[in-house]
């Protein structure tokens, strides 16, 4: 077993410059605010949280598509935001990554199989002639028939696609992949198929994977650990058994019970998040959840509560979250 | 019935062939009642909505079949009374807010717009029912809001603003056609407590469109399912929420993650993708994707038939009595 971390990150923050106002006035926002995570080989982290949390910013600033303001990202215990250039792109070729939508991250012009080589080609990976069998072999791994390479994006269904990106992600054998919303834009149906296609990987090759989504009931399916994030900060960290079966943040529980049932029994009012977002950015003393939390208290608006452990691996940071407990 | 849609076919000419993304449709909706309609994405379900509002866009056309309205054939009205129809009896959400608002109006403008139009309310008294909207739908300062473009609200805000706008003429039939799709999880089920209440809160009838099985059972009276222009299964939405019968809506319901599966569960679901609508299967579509398919299915296309709780299209399922 291997204990050290394939992905380390310390105090990550992204500030960006919001538009210029009267007389030159800039101001910044606060899309990601110090956060703290730990990733270790073969497994999945869930990265669960609304539009505007701040979880997109996270993998980005990871994969270092952009810089993040300040904090630390340690690839295998080794600085990742040091390296520069030819090394950047060296090391960068063990980072997967698949976005949401399949139809934008898809050259139109591309046949599917140089899609699938560029990759390969763009860091040596393999030898020129045998490319063409790596890629049918990726396709294949995707559930793709390996004929389809010489097929257009465009002749392909949005779940076909969301497998070539994929198969993609995949051509370097990466550690470490980053997927963004990677059902969010396709049908129930196919989104079922992506996510076990997504499942078997995990499986068969053992891959590490940052799986960012909005939708807890997804992320259930393939996390091994799930960390919630509001306004660039994670409010509760935890196995994801735990976090589903009995989630300590008032906000964890909003977005559980946000989650449709087909089941006639549970048809039911659910609990609310209030609508008052107050400014954007992080509040520098009150807990970034305090306008929309609906068991709010006095302590909430003057006091920053930390990431504290509440329980074996379940993290939470939240005032009240301990009172419920204790 | 407040909409009785018979035999509803709509057509369209492509060079690869004939299309019919409506394939002999006939359904009803009463007054007050949310019928959810479900299927992936080209099933056809979204040219049913435009089908009722005879706005199928060229090359298109409804080639067969009537669409009811309050007792009267909407295709057969003059473009004027299409018009007053249009936004004055129908209502209509679409999935993206940002794209159905006018960015360059303020929100209350486009509300009142409708008002003025549909129920010639003075220029005042559609602002005051604006204002009075936009509060009743759940945004705090609706006043303000109304004084906001589109674009100072958030996502979920948006869309509560473009179902105002909808909902501004008092139609008695609400069409809302993937209205929760673009959002996350949690404007998606305030936007379907949302739907619930307008229901109840001016009587309207609501046609709900989605390919989400699941939120569509969250909101439903009677679920319809469609596959390749035709309607597969429709019942009351306990029938099939607790025992989907046509195989079709059971890969549908078995793609659902329910919460509490533990990890690393795969999901059911359905194999493959939607039949080219150019290139349909003979007998029924849905063989080819069908566990349960034999040589009848492959030879003919199952009619809907009554199998006691609910409708039904499929040779495997046993008909009523």
């Amino acid at each position: 077993m291997n204990y050290q971390p394939i992905l380390s990150v310390r105090g990550l923050s992204k500030y960006f410059p919001t538009g210029r106002g009267w007389a030159g006035r800039t101001g910044q926002l606060e899309a990601l605010a110090g956060v703290d995570l730990d990733l270790h080989p073969g497994e999945v982290l869930g990265i669960v949280g609304e539009s505007g949390s701040g979880k997109t910013t996270l993998g980005r600033c990871v994969l270092r598509l952009i810089e993040p303001s300040s904090g630390e990202v340690e690839l295998e215990g080794s600085d990742f935001l040091a390296l520069r250039g030819r090394d950047l792109r060296r090391r960068r070729k063990r980072l997967g990554v698949v976005f949401q939508d399949p139809y934008s991250s898809l050259n139109p012009r591309m046949q599917i199989g140089r899609i699938v080589a560029e990759p390969l080609r763009a860091h040596g990976i393999v030898p020129g002639p045998e490319i063409s069998e790596r890629v049918s072999e990726l396709l294949e791994l995707v559930g793709i028939e390996p004929h389809f390479a010489t097929r257009y994006p465009h002749e392909m269904s949005g779940g076909q696609r969301q497998r070539v990106a994929i198969a993609r992600a995949l051509a370097t054998d990466p550690e470490l992949l980053v997927a963004d919303e990677p059902v969010s834009a396709l049908d129930v149906s196919v989104q079922a198929q992506i996510l076990n296609l997504l499942l078997d990987l995990k499986r068969e090759k053992r891959l590490a994977m940052l799986f960012i989504s909005h939708d807890l009931a997804v992320v259930e399916r393939i996390a091994d650990r799930i960390a919630v994030m509001y306004r660039g900060t994670i409010v509760e960290s935890a196995p994801t058994a735990s976090l589903i079966r009995r989630p300590l943040h008032p906000y964890t529980q909003a977005l559980l019970f946000a989650v449709p049932s087909v089941d006639p029994a549970l048809r039911r009012k659910r609990v609310r998040l209030r609508d008052d977002l107050g400014p954007p950015g992080h509040a520098v003393h009150s807990c970034p959840v305090a306008g929309r939390c609906p068991i709010v208290q006095d302590v909430c608006h003057t006091e920053v509560p930390q990431l504290e452990e509440e329980a074996p691996g379940h993290r939470v940071a939240c005032h009240l979250a301990r009172d419920q407990t204790g | 019935m407040l909409l009785s849609v018979r035999s509803l076919s709509t057509r369209f000419e492509a060079n690869e062939g004939e299309l019919w993304p409506v394939n002999g449709v006939s359904f009803g909706v009463a007054g007050g009642e949310t019928l959810g309609l479900v299927g992936e994405t080209g099933s056809g379900k979204s040219m049913v909505a435009l089908s009722i509002l005879d706005l199928v866009p060229s090359p298109g056309r409804i080639v067969a079949g009537e669409i009811e309205f309050e007792g009267q054939d909407i295709l057969l009205l003059s473009r004027a009374e299409k018009r007053r129809v249009r936004g004055g009896e129908i209502g209509m959400v679409f999935q993206d807010p940002a794209a159905s608002l006018n960015p360059v109006y303020r929100i209350g403008d486009q509300i009142a717009d409708v008002g003025r139009l549909h129920r010639g309310l003075g220029r005042a008294e559609a602002w005051r029912d604006a204002v009075h909207l936009l509060g009743d739908l759940g945004l705090q300062e609706p006043e303000k809001k109304a004084r906001a473009y589109p674009f100072e609200l958030s996502g979920g805000m948006r869309q509560r603003a473009q179902i105002a706008v909808a909902i501004a003429g008092r139609p008695k039939l609400l069409i809302a056609d993937e209205p929760t799709t673009a959002l996350d999880a949690t404007v998606q089920s305030e936007v379907c407590d949302l739907l619930k209440y307008i229901q109840g809160e001016f009587g309207m009838a609501i046609l709900l469109i989605s390919h989400d099985l699941a939120m569509v059972t969250d909101v439903a009276d009677r679920i319809m399912v469609m596959y390749a222009g035709r309607i597969v299964e429709i019942g009351h939405w306990t029938a099939i929420s607790r025992e989907p019968r046509h195989p079709y809506t059971k890969g549908l319901m078995a793609a659902i993650p329910h919460l509490g599966a533990g990890p690393d569960q795969p999901l059911g679901g359905i194999p493959g993708t939607v039949p080219d609508l150019a290139d349909l299967p003979a007998g029924c579509s849905f063989h080819a994707r069908c566990p349960e398919a034999d040589e009848d299915c492959r030879a003919a296309s199952p009619p809907l038939e009554d199998v006691g709780d609910r409708l039904c299209a499929c040779y495997r399922v046993e008909r009523a009595r």
